[in-house]
């Protein structure tokens, strides 16, 4: 089945897996661990076995170290911010939140991280799409960076619309200009990433014939902007989600969201339904 | 060579090690290989429709997880077209939780439950956070009486009754469930907890109180699995914060004959088959030829229970 086919499933509502995608609990060797700026971490791991061949969207469940303040019982959920299966080595891009982020943070090159994935359903590329608009804020980006190499690689164009706090929140402008992206930064700041204004970007994008598909991470507000949006112009569109996670799995039913499916609402887990979900069905968070 | 197969109330099991209801579900084969486990244990299904409580459902505390995911169900049709199948893939035994909100609705959802491929009935008289207040078949000995004899009417399968740890007099309530005809006790559910974010003053969880699971349970459900073990004669699967060999171990040691894990398996998706291949290895360093022959096999003896300070 293609990842497009999986897709389709995954909005129908009952998900079929990649056979053979293989999943596993697998001790990764940190290579860096490092600040990007005052609030994200870049955590670099060799990891063995399927791991390095998730794709854009998948996550992993990480098992964060114990340090002198905190004992982390379960894992946490991050994004792969990069995989490259040549090299073995997987990305995570984090910001410190409590606990478990603090725990990640206090690797050191050398050490030994479980981690267990590739899990969920990524993004999925239809082969007729040429030009997608990714929209992103925050840690979300980490999720879409992938997604635009990916794009790159099958030769769809990408505009990245960037939002964030300031200047020095901005993230993975590189990556996404290294794949030849045209990247919009809209800040806080200077008011540019008001709704009003990312809204004449995408109106913009779209008007160009370069808004085959939408695909968002991070902001509720900008998620249901791209919503109104695609809506309205008839854009497909597909949202990365979060949500607390126990067991990563689809087993605990911790991480349910609510969808709107043909008027009915319905509840779908974030691990195991998504992380990536049709940007229709998506509700408020 | 260890013998590691045990026997509950008629079924032969390959070895004592289960999952833990709720925390078990296809997701796993992708990363645990089934057929090595004593047997697969399905979250509860009800018969009907269910949702299930609002988010948040879980929240960690230290050395544990408390949970108010509820029953979320997607009734018993779907069950039976779309996860029943599944498991008849495996080898190992499937062992189905149902619940139901009245006894008659557990035996009727029982009697529809003799199919090929299901091997015994989990009677779930226990969940904790499913009603209001926390209110259960199996917290009083009447009314597992009263739930297990309607069960026991309905079906031939083996019948297993998951007790609560949520009551005042669990050796009871194990009585009233050996009388009324259960095969087996799995002891035991989870606590009734509650916490608090000081941050914001708000109850952890959407439904303020849930379930405790996880390593901080163990020492209350082993003290339970040996009282209930030595007020039955059936078999006792004894089920609260198992993570390794060890406490499966010190379980059987307890009176149990079997073990479920279950939150171990969120933060090790390994930990049935690593408390399985521990288990056996404990057994030969310790020279026992049968993993049965641990069950009650604490040194008490010379040891008394002091009758008015068992309890505080
Ligand atoms: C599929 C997915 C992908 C994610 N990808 C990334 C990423 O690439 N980079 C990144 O920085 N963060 C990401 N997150 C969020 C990340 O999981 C949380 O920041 C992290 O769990 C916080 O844990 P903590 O112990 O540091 O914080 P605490 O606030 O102490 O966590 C307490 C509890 O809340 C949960 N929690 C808190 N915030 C979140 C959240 N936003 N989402 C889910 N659970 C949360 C924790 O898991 C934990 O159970 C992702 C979340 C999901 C669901
Ligand atoms: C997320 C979660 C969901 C659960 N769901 C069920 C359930 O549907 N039925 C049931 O009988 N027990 C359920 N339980 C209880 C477990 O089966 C088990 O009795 C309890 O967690 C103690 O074992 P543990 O400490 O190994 O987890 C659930 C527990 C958790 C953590
Ligand atoms: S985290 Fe357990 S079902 Fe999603």
């Amino acid at each position: 089945m293609t990842a497009a086919g999986a897709m389709a499933a995954n909005t129908a509502g009952s998900v079929l897996r990649l056979p053979g995608s293989g999943v596993d609990d697998v001790r990764a060797q940190v290579l860096s661990n490092e600040r990007v700026n005052d609030t994200y971490n870049l955590l670099v791991v060799a990891a063995p076995g399927p791991a390095s061949r998730a794709v854009a969207g998948q996550f992993f469940h990480l098992q964060c170290p114990t340090t002198d303040r905190d004992a982390p019982y379960l894992r946490r959920p991050m994004s792969t911010y990069r995989a490259e299966p040549q090299s073995g080595v997987v990305e995570f891009l984090y910001k410190v939140n409590g606990a478990g982020t603090r725990g990640l943070a206090s690797l050191e090159a050398g050490d030994y991280l479980s981690m267990l994935g590739p899990l969920g359903v990524g993004f999925a590329l239809e082969p007729d799409w040429r030009h997608i608009v990714v929209l992103g804020r925050g840690v979300g980006l980490a999720t879409l960076a992938p997604l635009a190499e990916m794009a790159a690689a099958r030769n769809i164009g990408v505009t990245a619309v960037i939002s964030a706090r300031d200047q020095d929140q901005v993230l993975s402008v590189p990556r996404f200009a290294d794949i030849g992206a045209h990247v919009e930064i809209v800040l806080d700041s200077d008011g540019s990433s008001s709704v009003d204004n990312v809204e004449r970007l995408l109106r913009r994008c779209h008007a160009e014939g370069h808004a085959d598909a939408f695909f968002t991470c991070g902001s509720n507000r900008l998620m249901l902007l791209m919503q109104r949006l695609g809506d309205e112009l008839g854009i497909a569109g597909q949202v990365a989600m979060e949500q607390q996670m126990a067991c990563g799995l689809g087993m605990c039913h911790c991480c349910v969201r609510d969808f709107r499916v043909a008027g009915e609402t319905v509840s779908r887990r974030v691990c195991w339904d998504g992380p990536v979900f049709a940007l229709a069905e998506a509700t408020s968070w | 060579m260890v013998d590691m197969g045990v026997q509950i109330g008629g079924l032969a099991l390959a070895n004592p090690v289960m999952p833990a209801s709720g925390t078990f579900a296809e997701g796993l084969a992708d990363v645990v290989d089934f057929n090595r486990l004593g047997a697969m244990v399905t979250k509860t299904i009800t018969a009907e429709l269910r949702s299930g409580n609002r988010v948040p459902r879980v929240a960690e505390i230290s050395n544990g997880l408390l949970n108010s995911i509820g029953i979320p169900s997607k009734g018993l049709d779907y069950f039976l077209s779309e996860t029943l199948p599944f498991y008849r893939q495996f080898e190992s035994p499937l062992v189905v939780s149902i619940s139901a909100p009245t006894a008659d609705a557990f035996a009727e959802l029982a009697g529809r439950l003799q199919l090929p491929g299901i091997a015994a009935i989990e009677a779930n008289i226990s969940c904790p956070n499913i009603e209001e207040d926390g209110h259960a078949f199996a917290m009083s000995a009447s009314s597992t009486s009263q739930v297990m004899r309607k069960l026991r009417a309905a079906s031939s399968l083996p019948l297993w009754a998951k007790l609560t740890p949520n009551t005042g007099d669990v050796v009871a309530v194990a009585r009233a469930a050996e009388d009324a005809g259960a095969d087996a006790l799995v002891v035991a559910n989870t606590i009734l907890a509650m916490s608090i974010d000081t941050e914001t003053r708000r109850p952890t969880l959407g439904n303020i109180m849930g379930g405790l699971s996880g390593p901080a349970v163990k020492p209350i459900i082993v003290r339970m699995t040996y009282q209930c073990a030595r007020a039955v004669t059936i078999p006792v699967i004894g089920c609260g914060g198992i993570a390794d060999a060890n406490d499966a171990v010190e379980f059987m040691l307890a009176g149990a004959s079997a073990v479920q894990v279950g939150t171990a398996t969120f933060v090790q998706p390994h930990a049935m088959t690593q408390v399985i291949d521990g288990l056996a290895a404990y057994c030969a360093r310790k020279g026992v030829d049968r993993v049965a022959d641990l069950t009650g096999a604490v040194s008490d003896a010379g040891l008394r229970l002091g009758d008015s300070e068992i309890l505080p």
